[in-house]
């Protein structure tokens, strides 16, 4: 096991990997109330053909959100139930590459988490208990469809690839959920749910060697094979169209642009690509960027502008977007400026103010628990230690920032979706 | 935690903490909730927030904030009880994360006091392009509700029931309200609540209490001093003999049900457990049925205003599913009612109460958002005689409290196309 401070952000780590393989991260915060327990497996919306057995699966879009919702399920009634009986807030979420459970309590701990991590390593589905989640997850596809936010972005990523998985929806379709049976449920729970491709992260006034039995008198002796994933190949960094359009019941236009940017598979390197790509949005669009006041008094935009660099299994890409009354006008003035800042370098001094609160919203971010337990996982996942932020930090400077806007922010990089009102 | 009066109608709650990254200054001015002002005030602060003397433009503004390593000066817009509370809540990185070990509070502090008190101006009133944009934000703000429906069909409830009472105007107040407002209206309504608004200042953080005070009085000091507001007491109102329905319809592939009760009596701690049971948490009566056992929804569950006497039930439902739902929401309302539930339901109900009043210490904006509503609302409650009073509810006392529970509005917005 090892224990490392981080005197830079005031934090203590203990790390331990269990003879199955799992990683056990402990965050020690002596002085909160609060106990945080994270399981997580890397596996998520993307992650629809695989290897098992040595043959090719093809699995319905929509199955690890449908997973997770299942997993609760127990043979003696309801894990989110069990737990909720103990005081302690459960919840699940998937994403595009991760699917993972969480608690928070402040009473009995270590029995919360044998719960947690009994419930999300046996799995138990009949056809009739996984017929009936149909509505449920039927109603929830229903209201993200009503949500104008959620279709900017996935018609979006729809636009920007053509083959990677990033361009499926993580809840599915109401159509592409009904051919989920408990078979399929129980294969891919075999194929990814198992030690070695799992991390557990617990956050709070934890002891490592509580936490550690509990994994090992729970979770399997063994893990399962790694598992062979297929993300449609490589693809070049030109969107697949150029624009997306539709409309919807909203008072205003909503936009939402994206660009393409070439993937880092992990290491550090990627924890500098997404150091590299935060700054460029910040320096960019950013609040106190001239483009975002310029067009903020102009009243182009209002106060919901905003956007990130977000990195996926063999897919990165930079997004902004916002309600905009003439959003493709504020499109092209993005794209004009960044040409600016690559061309003619970024202004000195205001690079420096925004570094500064660059690290400073960083170190913010680190008052979550659910944040810190995400940052951990990704981290994990992908070969990197996300609290080494501060000293890669301190290795990106402004000619790195210029030259990802030079690349990146370019018109053949480009797609743009929109969300028009519906005519009365 | 204390609060003492730190000058003329002006309290500081010191809430000191180790435990976070950054600390946390508020100052918040508690107003009347009325139709005609709610606007004003919205406008009011996002008017404040665009430039300070010293700082007189958004950029100014931010490249101060990027300064203070990308410190956080946000305006606020609270409706508390019948109150109306605007201000500012502000956070910087702690000092002691600091590579320099700068001290970044006091001129943080500084630019919020600015903020209130000593706003950009021309010509000897509001910078009228401030105005102008700030006031189309705020329409198209109040007019994007709309796109939220899950959060647009509870606000349209609200409206519906509490119609003539200070508790339905909306927290930004109407769109139509919001277009009709001048510069001097503006002008005039600043004038007259700075002097007489309690204001009241909040510090969340590792700093000693010596210093946040001194901090403090050196941003607000010179505030003009007024008759305090009176800020009456809050309505309760009776439910009508048979609750009112109201429908909308909209071009949605989800239908929104919003029912709105009333609950009488003073016994809140029974109330809130109750509702707890009913549909507050993922164990309730509301999620077990009408989610887990008869599928009807992705979410059903409620929400307690326990100041003002309310309780709303929220679901989304396909359109053909409307009756089965409202008659499986009262019937589980009636099973509270009969005393009709486990023992491990209101152990958990009780447990996860205490858990949110436990980990509530653990968030700076929760504890300063609590301390708040106390000093609003002028309770001696606390997070711990809270725990205790919620310990001590019987069974009976919640069989009473959902006695006591009557229904008052149901709202549903459905789609174009639906019958009914």
């Amino acid at each position: 096991m090892s224990v490392r401070e981080y005197p830079r952000l005031d934090e203590r780590v203990s790390r331990r990997t269990l003879e199955n393989g799992l990683e056990v991260i402990v965050v020690h915060k002596p002085r909160h109330a609060k106990q945080y327990a994270f399981f997580a497996t890397r596996y998520g919306g993307m992650d629809l053909r695989f290897q098992l057995g040595g043959q090719w699966l093809d699995t319905p879009a929509g199955i690890a959100h449908y997973l997770e919702h299942k997993m609760f399920d127990t043979k003696e009634g309801n894990a989110l139930q069990e737990l909720a009986r103990n005081g302690a807030e459960p919840n699940a979420f998937t994403s595009n590459a991760i699917t993972a459970y969480h608690f928070d309590s402040t009473e009995r701990f270590y029995d919360n988490l044998r719960i947690l991590l009994s419930f999300v390593s046996e799995p138990y589905f009949t056809d009739e208990s996984v017929a009936k989640e149909q509505g449920i997850i039927g109603q929830e596809i229903r209201m993200i469809e009503d949500n104008p936010e959620w279709r900017v972005y996935t018609n979006l990523l729809r636009c920007l690839y053509r083959n990677s998985p990033a361009r499926v929806s993580v809840a599915g379709t109401v159509e592409s959920i009904s051919h989920i049976t408990a078979q399929t449920l129980y294969d891919c729970h075999r194929a990814f749910y198992t030690p070695g491709n799992m991390v557990l992260v617990c956050v709070g006034n934890l002891e490592m060697d509580r936490v550690a039995a509990a994994a090992e008198e729970i979770l399997p002796r063994e893990s399962g094979p790694a598992v062979p994933r297929d993300y449609g190949g490589e693809e070049d960094q030109t969107p697949a169209g150029p624009e997306v359009s539709e409309a919807m019941e909203v008072s205003m236009p909503q936009f939402l642009a994206g660009f393409k940017c070439r993937p880092i598979d992990g290491g550090e390197p990627l924890l500098r690509q997404s150091l590299v790509g935060d700054l460029a949005c910040d320096v960019l669009f950013g609040d106190s960027s001239p483009l975002y006041t310029r067009l903020y008094e102009e009243g182009l935009i209002n106060g919901s502008l905003g956007g990130n660099f977000d990195t996926l299994p063999g897919a990165a890409y930079l997004y902004v977007g916002g309600d905009a009354k003439e959003p493709r006008r504020v499109f092209e003035d993005i794209m004009a400026q960044a040409r600016r800042l690559g061309e003619e370098g970024i202004d000195e001094a205001f690079y420096q103010r925004v570094r500064r609160a660059s690290y400073g919203s960083m170190l913010r971010s680190l008052n979550s628990f659910e944040n810190i337990a995400v940052s951990m996982s990704e981290g994990h996942f992908r070969g990197f230690d996300y609290y080494r932020f501060p000293e890669i930090f301190e290795t990106v400077s402004k000619s790195d920032v210029e030259r990802f806007l030079r690349e990146n922010v370019v018109p053949d990089r480009a797609a743009l979706s929109l969300i028009v009102p519906k005519e009365r | 935690m204390a609060r003492e009066q730190l000058l003329e109608n002006t309290y500081l709650t010191y809430l000191p903490s180790e435990k976070f990254k950054t600390g946390l200054l508020s100052a918040q001015l508690v107003l009347p909730l009325e139709e005609e002002t709610a606007s004003l005030h919205a406008l009011l602060v996002n008017v404040l927030n665009r430039g300070t003397e010293r700082c007189p433009n958004m950029e100014a503004v931010s490249a101060r904030l990027d300064e203070l390593y990308g410190a956080r000066l946000d305006p606020t817009v609270r409706k508390i009880g019948e109150s109306h509370v605007v201000g500012f809540a502000a956070s910087c990185v702690d000092d002691r994360l600091l590579p320099g070990g700068e001290r970044l509070l006091e001129p943080l502090a500084d630019l919020m006091g600015e903020m209130i008190l000593r706003p950009a101006r021309e010509n000897g009133g509001f910078v009228s392009s401030f105005v102008d944009s700030e006031q189309n934000n705020l329409v198209d703000l109040i007019e994007s509700e709309i796109n939220d429906k899950r959060l647009y069909a509870s606000k349209r409830l609200i409206e519906e029931m509490c119609a003539g009472e200070p508790f339905g105007v909306s927290r930004l107040g109407s769109a139509e309200a919001a277009e009709h407002i001048t510069r001097e209206a503006l002008e005039a309504r600043y004038e007259a609540i700075l002097p007489r608004a309690r204001l009241e200042l909040f510090y969340c953080g590792g700093a000693p209490a010596e210093r946040v005070r001194g901090l403090f009085l050196r941003a607000f000091a010179g505030r003009p001093q007024g008759e305090p507001f009176v800020l009456p007491p809050v309505t309760r109102r009776p439910a009508p003999p048979a609750p009112r329905l109201v429908e909308e319809s909209m071009d949605v592939s989800q239908g929104k049900l919003c029912m709105g009760f009333r609950v009488g009596g003073d016994d809140i701690p029974a109330g809130m457990l109750m509702n707890a049971m009913f549909g507050g948490t993922s164990n309730s009566k509301l999620f077990l049925n009408v989610r887990e056992k008869l599928s009807l929804c992705y979410y059903a569950g409620s929400t307690y205003y326990r100041r003002k006497g309310l309780l709303t039930v929220s679901s989304g439902i396909e359109f053909e599913n409307y009756q089965r739902a409202v008659d499986e929401i009262f019937a589980q309302l009636e099973a509270i009612r009969r005393g009709e539930w486990e023992a491990w339901e209101l152990d958990g109900a009780r447990s996860s109460m205490l858990h949110i009043l436990r980990t509530m210490e653990d968030s700076a904006g929760a504890m300063e958002d609590f301390h708040l509503q106390q000093a609003v609302a002028g309770g001696e409650e606390t997070l711990q005689s809270l725990a205790d009073d919620l310990r001590a509810v019987t069974p009976e006392r919640i069989q009473a409290a959902a006695e006591r529970v009557k229904a008052d509005t149901i709202y549903f917005l459905k789609g174009k196309e639906a019958r009914g």
